[in-house]
This record gives C-alpha cells, sequence and structure tokens, in this order.
C-alpha cells in the first residue's frame, strides 16, 4: 500500500470533488449511470480480465439485484439499506450455487452456459406475475436512506455511488495485487499450469464468479432505488452483451479498463445523440447505432487490448497487467 | 514500438483520439450557441421537449408521434406560435430503453425544456416519472398504462392522452351486457400490454354478473395459437376476447376460424391499424373492436365534437406524408396542443403549466374529448372509443 501505486485512485478522488461545484443534474445522472455500470463491470472484470472466465450472463445478476431490492422495500417495507445488502447478497449466493456446476464449462459452453441462465432469470422476471409485477414492472421503489441522509437527489446519489466505486477499486486494486490476483492471472494464462502449480482452480473460479454477482447485485439494487422504477427490460440479454464489451473495450486483465470501458460506451452514447442531429438533420437513433458501431470496431482494431493501453502514448500509468510471475 | 507497423498503429490510434475529441469539442459550442439565440430575439421561443421510442422496440409507435409533433410545430410557428412566442421543440430518441429514457428527459430539463412530451410506451414513461417529479416539470405520457399517472397523489406532474385500457374494456363490456353475453374467454399477450388488459378486465367484471371462463395467454413471438383456442373451445365461453397486437393478434384470428369457432371474437385497440387487417388474410372480417375516432373519421356524425379535428388532422398529415395518420400520432397531437393550451394560458412557468393542464375541461382532441381533474390525469371517458367491426377488410362503426 505505498502511495506511489495510489497515484491514480488519488486523481480519481479529486475528479469525484470538481463535478461539486457543477450545478448540471444532467451530468450528475450519467455519472451515476457510469458508475453503476462501472460497478457490474469491476466483477465483470475480475471475472473477464483476470480469471478468464467469459459469461453473458450479468445482466441476469445485475435484474437480481434490482428485483431484490424493489420487492423488498415495497412489498414486504424492508429498510432501504438492508435492502441494498440483501440485492448484492443474493445474487450472490446464486452464483455460488449454480458456479459450481456452470464453471466446470469452458470458453464456448460456459458462455453458451451463462448466456442460458440470463435467458433464463429474465423469463422469470417475465412470468413472476403479483411478484415481480410481470412485464409492466414494479414502480414506488423508494428513495435509498442510510440512517439519517435520504439520497433523493441527483448530487447525493452520485457522491453516494461514486463513493462505492473508489471502495471497490481499492479492494481491486489490493486484489489484483495480492497472492490471489496473481493466482487468477495464473488460471487465465493456463488452467493445467496453475493447477500444476498448487493452485485450486475451481475454487478461485467459483470466487471469481461469485464475487463479480455479488457486485453486480449492488449495482442492481443502486439502479432500482435510482430509477425508483423496473421492469424486466433493462436486464435483458442485450445489456449483458454490453457489460462484455464495456469490459472488452476498457481492456482486458488491466485495472483501470472495467471503469474506461464504462465511461466510454456510456458517455459515447451520450455525445453520439447530440452530436448525430447536428450532422445529418432529423438522424433518429439508428444512426447514432451505426456510428457507435463504427466507432467501437475502430476501437478494437487499432486499440485491440483496449483503451487502457491508449495510457502508453501518455505515460499514464493506465495500463498496469499483471504477469503470473509470483 | 521498434518497427514500423507499430508506429503506424500508434498514428492511428492517435489520429481516432484526436476524432473523439474533436467529437466532444463540437458538442459545447452548440450548447452556447443555444443559449444566445434564446436571448437575442424580442420574443423568447418557448422550448419544449419530447423523449419518444423513435428507434428500437417500439419504433413502430414513436415514428409516427415524431412525424406528428414536427408537423405541427412547424404548422403552429409559421401561424406566429404562442402569443408571439415560436415553440422551440427538441425530440430525443430514447431508442426504447429505459435508461436512456431517464437521461434524455435529465437532459430537456436541464436545456430548460418547459415541459416533456413522451415516452411512447408504458416502461420508458414509467422510467421517467421520478425525475419528472423530483424536478418539477410537467410531463405528458403518449402511453396507455392506468398506472404512469395514477395514483394521482405521487403523480403531480404527470399526465397522458391515450386511452387507459379501462375505457375500451367499459366500451366492450357495455357491449357484451347488451348482447346479454356473460362468459367470457380472455387470451392475451404476454407483454406489458396484454398484462394491463388482463389487470383491467379482471377489475371490470367484478360484481358485472359477467364471468371470466377460460383465460390463455401466447407470447408475442408466437406462431400458433391453436393450442390456447382448442381449450377455449372446450369452455363454455360466449365470446372470446383478446389483448393483443400484431402479429400474433394476425394469428390468432387465422387460427380462430381454423379451429372453427363461430361465437363472436372481440379484439383490443391494439390490433387498430391496417396491418392487422392485412396480416390476417381475410379473417378478420366479423372481428369487433373497441378504437379511437381517428380510423372511422369519415363514418362519424357531423354532431360529434371531434369530427372537425379528426378531419382537419388526416388532412394535414395526408399532405405532408402522404399516407394516413394512426392513433399513435393522434396521441402526440393531444400531447401537443394540450400543452400549447396550456401554454397560452401559464406562460413559461412550469408549475403554472402544471396547474393549467390539470385545469383542461372540453378539450376536444384526436382521442377523444379530455377532462382533467385533480384525480384524473387522462381526461378520458368511455365516449372516446367507438366500437367498429371488420367488414371486407375495412372498419365499420357499428353503433
Amino acid at each position: 500500500m505505498h502511495l506511489k501505486n495510489h497515484k491514480g485512485l488519488i486523481l480519481l478522488l479529486f475528479l469525484l470533488v470538481i463535478p461539486l461545484k457543477i450545478d448540471s443534474n444532467y451530468l450528475y445522472s450519467t455519472l451515476v449511470v457510469i458508475a453503476i455500470y462501472s460497478i457490474v463491470v469491476q466483477g465483470l472484470g475480475i471475472l473477464m480480465g483476470y480469471a478468464g472466465q467469459v459469461s453473458f450472463g450479468h445482466a441476469a445478476f445485475f435484474g437480481l439485484g434490482g428485483y431484490t431490492a424493489a420487492i423488498l422495500t415495497t412489498r414486504f417495507n424492508w429498510p432501504t439499506l438492508i435492502a441494498l445488502l440483501a440485492a448484492a447478497i443474493l445474487p450472490g449466493i446464486l452464483a455460488a450455487i449454480i458456479g459450481r456446476q456452470t464453471l466446470k464449462l469452458r470458453e464456448l459452453y460456459l458462455a453458451l452456459a451463462t448466456l442460458g441462465f440470463g435467458i433464463l432469470v429474465h423469463i422469470i422476471f417475465n412470468e413472476g406475475g403479483e411478484l415481480t409485477g410481470g412485464p409492466s414492472g414494479m414502480s414506488g421503489i423508494p428513495n435509498l436512506t442510510i440512517g439519517t441522509i435520504s439520497f433523493d437527489n441527483d448530487q447525493k446519489f452520485y457522491l453516494l455511488v461514486w463513493f462505492m466505486l473508489l471502495l471497490i477499486l481499492i479492494g481491486i486494486y489490493n486484489l489484483v495485487h495480492s497472492r490471489t490476483g496473481r493466482a487468477l492471472c495464473s488460471i487465465r494464462e493456463s488452467e493445467y499450469a496453475a493447477e500444476n502449480a498448487g493452485v485450486d482452480c475451481a475454487r478461485l473460479k467459483l470466487q471469481a464468479f461469485t464475487f463479480s454477482a455479488l457486485l453486480a447485485g449492488l449495482a442492481g439494487g443502486l439502479y432500482a432505488f435510482y430509477v425508483s422504477f423496473i421492469s424486466p427490460s433493462p436486464f435483458s440479454f442485450h445489456t449483458s452483451v454490453q457489460f462484455v464489451l464495456m469490459v472488452v473495450i476498457g481492456g482486458l486483465g488491466t485495472f483501470w479498463g472495467p471503469l474506461l470501458g464504462a465511461v466510454v460506451v456510456v458517455s459515447l452514447n451520450e455525445l453520439l445523440r447530440e452530436i448525430v442531429p447536428l450532422l445529418i438533420p432529423g438522424a433518429g437513433g439508428e444512426y447514432q447505432i451505426i456510428i457507435y458501431g463504427i466507432i467501437l470496431v475502430g476501437l478494437m482494431i487499432f486499440q485491440p487490448k483496449g483503451l487502457s493501453s491508449i495510457g502508453r502514448y501518455f505515460r499514464l500509468p493506465l495500463k498496469k497487467e499483471l504477469k503470473p510471475e509470483g | 514500438m521498434k518497427n514500423m507497423s507499430k508506429g503506424l498503429k500508434r498514428r492511428l490510434g492517435l489520429a481516432l483520439l484526436l476524432v473523439i475529441s474533436l467529437l466532444i469539442s463540437a458538442c459545447s459550442p452548440t450548447k452556447e450557441a443555444d443559449v444566445k439565440s434564446t436571448t437575442a430575439s424580442a420574443n423568447e421561443p418557448y422550448k419544449i421537449g419530447a423523449v419518444l421510442d423513435i428507434s428500437g422496440n417500439s419504433s413502430s409507435l414513436g415514428v409516427p408521434e415524431r412525424d406528428t409533433l414536427l408537423m405541427m410545430v412547424e404548422k403552429l410557428n409559421s401561424e406566429g406560435g404562442i402569443n408571439g412566442h415560436p415553440v422551440d421543440l427538441t425530440i430525443m430518441d430514447n431508442k426504447s430503453d429505459e435508461t436512456e429514457s431517464v437521461l434524455a428527459a435529465k437532459t430537456l430539463i436541464e436545456k430548460g425544456s418547459l415541459a416533456i412530451l413522451g415516452a411512447s410506451s408504458s416502461g420508458t414513461s414509467m422510467a421517467m416519472i421520478k425525475t419528472v417529479e423530483s424536478e418539477k416539470v410537467p410531463m405528458i405520457s403518449l402511453a396507455a398504462a392506468s398506472s404512469i399517472v395514477e395514483p394521482t397523489s405521487d403523480r403531480k406532474w404527470v399526465f397522458k392522452t391515450a386511452q387507459s385500457d379501462i375505457v375500451m374494456i367499459n366500451k366492450i363490456i357495455s357491449y357484451l351486457k347488451k348482447n346479454d353475453l356473460n362468459k367470457i374467454a380472455f387470451l392475451y399477450m404476454n407483454n406489458s400490454y396484454g398484462d394491463n388488459g388482463k389487470k383491467a378486465i379482471t377489475a371490470a367484471v367484478k360484481d358485472s354478473g359477467i364471468s371470466i371462463v377460460a383465460e390463455e395467454k401466447f407470447d408475442a413471438n408466437d406462431k400458433d395459437m391453436t393450442p390456447q383456442l382448442s381449450k377455449v373451445k372446450a369452455s363454455e365461453a360466449q365470446v372470446v376476447i383478446v389483448w393483443a397486437i400484431p402479429p400474433s393478434a394476425s394469428i390468432l384470428t387465422k387460427n380462430f376460424k381454423d379451429v372453427g369457432l363461430t361465437i363472436p371474437l372481440i379484439h383490443s385497440h391494439g390490433v387498430g391499424n391496417q396491418k392487422f387487417i392485412e396480416l390476417a388474410q381475410g379473417a378478420a372480417d366479423g372481428t369487433l373492436l373497441p378504437i379511437g375516432k381517428l380510423s372511422v373519421a369519415q363514418q362519424i356524425t357531423d354532431a360529434d365534437p371531434q369530427k372537425k379535428v379528426l378531419e382537419s388532422y388526416i388532412a394535414d398529415y395526408v399532405k405532408k406524408y402522404n399516407s394516413e395518420p394512426n392513433s399513435f400520432g393522434g396521441y402526440a397531437w393531444d400531447a401537443f396542443n394540450l400543452l400549447v393550451s396550456a401554454l397560452e394560458k401559464a406562460g413559461p412557468d412550469r408549475e403554472a403549466i402544471r396547474g393549467e393542464l390539470e385545469k383542461t375541461q372540453g378539450f376536444v382532441g384526436i382521442s377523444g374529448v379530455f377532462n382533467m381533474s385533480p384525480e384524473d390525469h387522462n381526461g378520458l371517458k368511455e365516449d372516446s372509443a367507438v366500437l367498429v367491426k371488420v367488414d371486407q377488410g375495412k372498419w365499420k362503426l357499428i353503433e
């Protein structure tokens, strides 16, 4: 825990304080959305980038978190903070249960199993009847309250989610620089070699999977409290792909990658919505999607290792790839 | 970076970065320009915003709504605007996505929109409610679900122009009572539309002497509803009511003929477009449905207060786009004109606009005659719908 190693995190802390001067709820809400996605992608980044396991089902954990928070607060009147904790824990437990079986699968098969899980959960949201509100969803989710503070406006919520994200980043920073982090990397490089070196692959993979589900659930809970309405549609397969995209765009197996990926994907969307109608008058979302696609393909061609490798042009310590050496 | 290809890659990467930063910088000056233009003119334009589902799953709703709004704003501004103030309308596409809907609403509020029209579908509208409620901006949704404006104690700032399902259901129920049909089979599509229909009919038949003797659902993508209809056939239902939209509604209508059911078939207003009849390939004849008056504007009597409004909307729309308008465009027409008449009285003040919207009485629109109140933020009653029969591929008014 040297100060030098935390240069980036300290920088982030500063970045957090600067927007407080800005009086723009739109900016805050964009930043809140970025942070919420980023929390999911942090966990997914550990699973994909470090442990080398792919998941196309994280929107399901995200949704489970959201529905847990929504159901516990509106149907059972639980305190919001406890509901938020449950929103993280429940998907974690579920991941621990299903992970034991599914993580035996590799590569494409694992991708298919997680994809199937994602679709299954989405169907449950739709068919949940009175409990989940079915396809119409649930509204009237109360504001998140911690102690006497109610997170009822964008600025407060912004502070909360970015503070959480910062804690998660510090946690992950320490994790990837620990023995466990190096062991995870060794699984990614070669599972057989790792096994021979005495790494308990099955246990570690399960832990990474559970951890990522926990974070996705937490983010889902935050989403439910922030929007105060949820329906099955934001938790479809499309969202799972979006999460994987953020991880890959940011850079697999890098510390800053997931955050960068979430920032780029969300802000690119928002920017295009502003810019495209200026360039092509009367253009709707379909043009935005095309240009969005072109930019992403361009990024992948020129920065196949993800955006965090751009840092080297400016000598920024963005790319902290870990080599399995110790 | 030791060899040529890496150097090239690096330069290309930098070029890409440059493009992105240019895109970012391109964003800020336009906002300044916006502000300048508003302060410069003597009669400040009234800024209003719309969040519509123009692309994505609900694009069939959002596109006619956008076209209608563009047409209306052009017409209004060419006639001198509202009390001399032109209207500056910003339309945003939420891509049928709930999270994007929230962000789009926040952008519009940030840019000073006095009110927000939209969104097109129930989910995207519901997602915006917390934002408009906490920022105190009037919103007029174009979607049908009654939960958008109920309970009004939590929806102080939210209004909607599409008829609630209950309006249509009541129309059907009064038909059933008149014809002494009291055992119904209810079939619905397994999505938000069908789900709301089911909730509304279950509540409406309570204590009415009508009972639901069969209830079946199907998926929006299903290609065959024969199993569901066979169950209906085995039941003692005297009439079948279906809550779905094409293509599944059309497939069901074909299957209905194929399994040899001869009892009356009543659809919802969700099939109120020509596509339903085309896809049913002739099987739609004889089907009944409640619908807004727009589709049968020529057939309603001249005494109907809506007649003139409907004909002028159809004439304007056909002239501009060379195609017939549909009820979705009608929802946008109503929302826009409700807002315009509120703006005329209230001026650029969100609180006052909300107050005027709530006081709306006897406003003759496309979807009906609106009478709002603090308890009713939709303001449409059964007289806003008519019952029609499909007759040789055309809507025929029956009353």
